[in-house]
């Protein structure tokens, strides 16, 4: 499961796809606060969906950076054996 | 007593706006994408049904406990909280994390040495091929089966919800499960299962907090949740529903209707023991770790995530009894499913968490919310598929049909499994359509099944002297026992009579009319059909020739009954609108011609009631509610199991020690593992979350 070539890491997955729902959500809710919407939500007055959106995005792409797919890391985002490891570097 | 107006339910519950569907799009693209990435992985059989046991800790133990994270268990114990209250919790504290611990230091080093499949597989080990037979026929039938009832309940939910086609629904769903698990089998499982981790709590975790600050804290959700309560669930309001341990003292002191021995015995023994010890489904997410030591230390970071879990499923439900409310500002009232109100003029128990979406989910975040129902529904699939095709091809059709074959027949054999059983679950899926209290059968029979698993299992991994008969006979009558125990709560010799209930047809005319304090005093029935079920009549003939008033209660040898009136969709005689409702103990008038269908309904066996005469039986309180029900029946099928085993195995003959190295205690040398400082020790974190156990149980006292 495990070779040189690059492989991309389920964290990887992960971070990508809350990166871009953390933009979507923090730009739905951007909008809803600029034009605000007939039916509100409760505590609405609170633009959860902004600052909820922001945090995912952070969290997302911590994940997308630190494990950006690199030669010698596997699918789990570890290194598993020394050649891998030193093909690390 | 007034009658009571309850809520007139929508037609769907939320509404999405094209963000959400554009989030909701994104995951079907990414899951679809990682099963075509992982397919170059899933070369050997290994890789496909054991994910090439190359799983790290951390990933063992998310996908350990998102596989038991679906939304139907969300939904469901947000429901279980919303009736009854703190109890609730007690699933995720002693209700798993003792026998996630015993699994992760006890029981993981059996099951990894032996380099078993499955669970099946090291019943076959352990005691031959008769326990495994029974336990690999039935596991496999059950879990493709309850794949099946996964469907189902995710195609309802989302009509429910959403209004969406439930046919599309479980096409779109299946074919996109069929897709990431047939090309990258329990890897691709796995690695969903985790992406599903993340969508949950990034999609739920906003409902508490939001919640928590719109009930005023902690303290003030808990006094409402007391005074609310009295009108939510008024056949148990003097219960505490705020406490875990406190109102277990008495059976009548908490809205379960159990005691402190059944909910630690019942279900933190054999209810916690057998899902989480015995359960393959759980088990084959650690036992494919790289090593002993990541499949152990998976295991307990799976026990401190499922502590956490409270948070986006308890609360919830506790704050629907805090913060629901309808439009007049009086608490809003959830039924069960079983309730004929239910989904006519009702919302149900498990309409707890949707609806606290909708009340603070706006566009964007709504549909991350549904993303996560959706992934939890589809992952809980592909943890069932998976499953299925490893039981079926390694304890049934390699062991029984083709013993000797390459590698690459059981993984074609594999992936073709998949996708039968994928296709028998839609088959399920729409054998609900028609027989939709199948899923209640369903859900019992893996219960019935599971906690006698446990006693053969424990037994032969602890005890020597455990003999192949003896695992067969305990196993095999427990199951039994627990059938019986099943059908005796549900049956009624001298005849079960459904609460009487007035339906009234759509198109029906009616007329309300108030009392002088402004109430809803009578209703006249002007024209169409009217259906009773108990109901006493005066007259005999279909068609009423002069007005008949029915009863606003009946009496019964229990009491007084009030009379349930129920108008999905009838017509107001003076507006000519539209209107729907469900009352109770209203008088009701029917005016010349309208038709009366009258039927009087008895039943010695209904599995929607509980006989409380014998669930005093088996519950010691005739108090008892199903869930007390079923914890004290799993005890008594433990214990059943325990002492039929053991009695069988004092006269049955023992299998040599040769024969149980690696597969019992005391006969198994666990591998060194080299240097490891204490720290990183399963014991030690093992003892941390242990601690936590116990320091949640005694702050929530």
């Amino acid at each position: 499961m495990q070779t040189q070539e690059k492989q991309v890491p389920i964290w990887f997955f992960i971070g990508t796809l809350l990166t871009v729902y953390g933009i979507i959500i923090a730009g739905a809710g951007a909008y809803g606060w600029m034009h605000p919407p007939e039916k509100k939500v409760a505590l609405w007055g609170l633009h959860a969906d902004l600052w909820w959106g922001i945090l995912l995005c952070l969290f997302g792409l911590v994940y997308v950076i630190r494990f950006w797919p690199r030669p010698g890391e596997g699918l789990t985002g570890k290194i598993e054996s020394p050649s891998a490891e030193s093909g690390k570097g | 007593m007034q009658p009571t107006p309850f809520l007139a339910a929508g037609s769907s519950l939320l509404s999405l706006s094209p963000v959400d569907l554009v989030i909701i799009g994104l995951y079907f693209a990414i899951v679809i994408g990682i099963g075509f990435y992982l397919k170059k992985f899933a070369k050997t059989g290994d890789d496909f049904f054991m994910a090439g046991r190359k799983m790290t800790a951390w990933i063992a133990g998310l996908s350990f406990i998102s596989a038991n994270l679906s939304s139907l268990e969300t939904m469901g114990w947000s429901a279980m909280a919303y009736q009854y209250g703190m109890l609730g919790a007690h699933a995720y504290l002693i209700g798993a994390i003792p026998a996630i611990l015993f699994l992760a230091v006890v029981m993981m080093p059996f099951y990894y040495i032996c380099k078993t499949h499955s669970v099946p597989g090291y019943l076959k080990l352990r005691y031959g091929e008769g326990p495994r037979s029974i336990a690999g026929v039935s596991f496999a039938i059950l879990t493709v089966m309850v794949s099946g009832a996964s469907m189902f309940a995710m195609a309802k939910i989302l009509h429910l919800l959403l209004g969406w086609n439930m046919y599309a629904s479980i096409w779109v769903s299946s074919i996109t499960v069929a897709i990431y698990v047939t090309l990258g089998g329990l890897l691709s499982a796995v690695f969903n299962e985790v992406l599903q981790y993340f969508l949950i709590w990034a999609g739920a975790l906003l409902i508490p907090i939001l919640g928590l600050i719109h009930a005023g804290g902690w303290g003030k959700m808990m006094a409402a949740i007391q005074q609310n309560v009295k009108v939510i669930h008024p056949t148990v309001q003097n219960a505490d529903f705020t406490s875990l341990w406190r109102n277990l003292g008495s059976f009548d002191s908490n809205p379960m209707g159990i005691d402190w021995f059944g909910m630690v015995f019942g279900l933190g023994l054999a209810v916690s023991f057998g899902y989480w010890c015995t359960d393959f489904l759980q088990v084959q997410r650690v036992i494919v770790a790289k090593d002993l030591r990541s499949a152990q230390n998976g295991t307990i970071i799976g026990a401190a995530l499922k502590m956490l879990v409270p948070l986006i499923v308890t609360i919830p439900g506790l704050l629907g009894l805090a913060v629901l409310m309808n439009p007049d500002g009086s608490p809003m009232v959830l039924v069960p499913e079983s309730d004929p109100r239910a989904g006519i003029t009702h919302h149900t128990f498990n309409d707890v968490l949707p609806l606290l979406m909708g009340q603070y989910l706006g566009p964007g975040l709504l549909g991350l919310g549904v993303t996560a129902m959706i992934a939890g529904f589809m992952s809980g699939m592909a943890g069932n598929i998976s499953a299925f095709a490893t039981v079926w091809t390694y304890d049934v059709y390699k062991p029984l049909i083709r013993k000797s074959a390459p590698d690459a027949h059981y993984l074609s054999m594999g992936r073709l499994c998949s996708l039968i059983g994928i296709a028998i679950s839609i088959g399920t899926a729409y054998l609900l359509f028609a027989f939709s209290n199948i899923l209640e059968y369903l859900q019992v029979l893996v219960f019935l099944f599971i906690v006698p698993l446990f006693g053969a299992v424990i037994l032969g991994m602890l005890w020597k002297g455990a003999t192949p008969a003896g695992g067969f006979w305990g196993f095999l009558s427990a199951i039994l026992v627990s059938i019986w125990m099943w059908a005796y709560v549900h049956s009624f010799p001298d005849g079960y009579r459904p609460p009487p209930k007035i339906t009234l047809s759509a198109g029906a005319v009616i007329t309300k009319e108030n009392g002088p304090d402004g109430k809803l005093a009578r209703l006249v029935v002007r024209s169409g059909k009217v259906e009773l079920v108990n109901v006493p009549l005066s007259a005999s003939t279909p068609i009423v020739s002069a007005p008949l008033t029915l009863p606003a209660k009946v009496k019964e040898t229990a009491g007084e009954t009030p009379v349930q009136v129920l108008a999905p969709e009838v017509v107001l005689f003076e507006s000519k609108q539209t209107d729907r409702f469900g009352i109770e103990a209203v008088p009701v008038v029917l005016e010349p011609g309208v038709e009366v269908h009258a039927a009087t309904v008895s039943a010695r066996f209904a599995p929607s009631a509980f006989n409380p005469q014998h669930a005093k039986l088996i519950a010691r309180s005739e108090k008892a509610k199903p869930m007390a029900v079923n914890m004290y029946s799993a005890w008594w099928s433990f214990v059943v199991c325990v002492s039929i085993t053991f009695l069988v195995s004092l006269f049955t003959t023992r299998k040599p020690e040769s024969e149980l190295k690696d597969l019992v205690m005391g006969l198994t040398t666990l591998p060194d593992q080299g240097p490891c400082p204490w720290y990183r020790t399963p014991l030690f974190w093992a003892g941390v979350v242990a601690a936590a156990l116990i320091a949640i149980n005694i702050i929530f006292w």
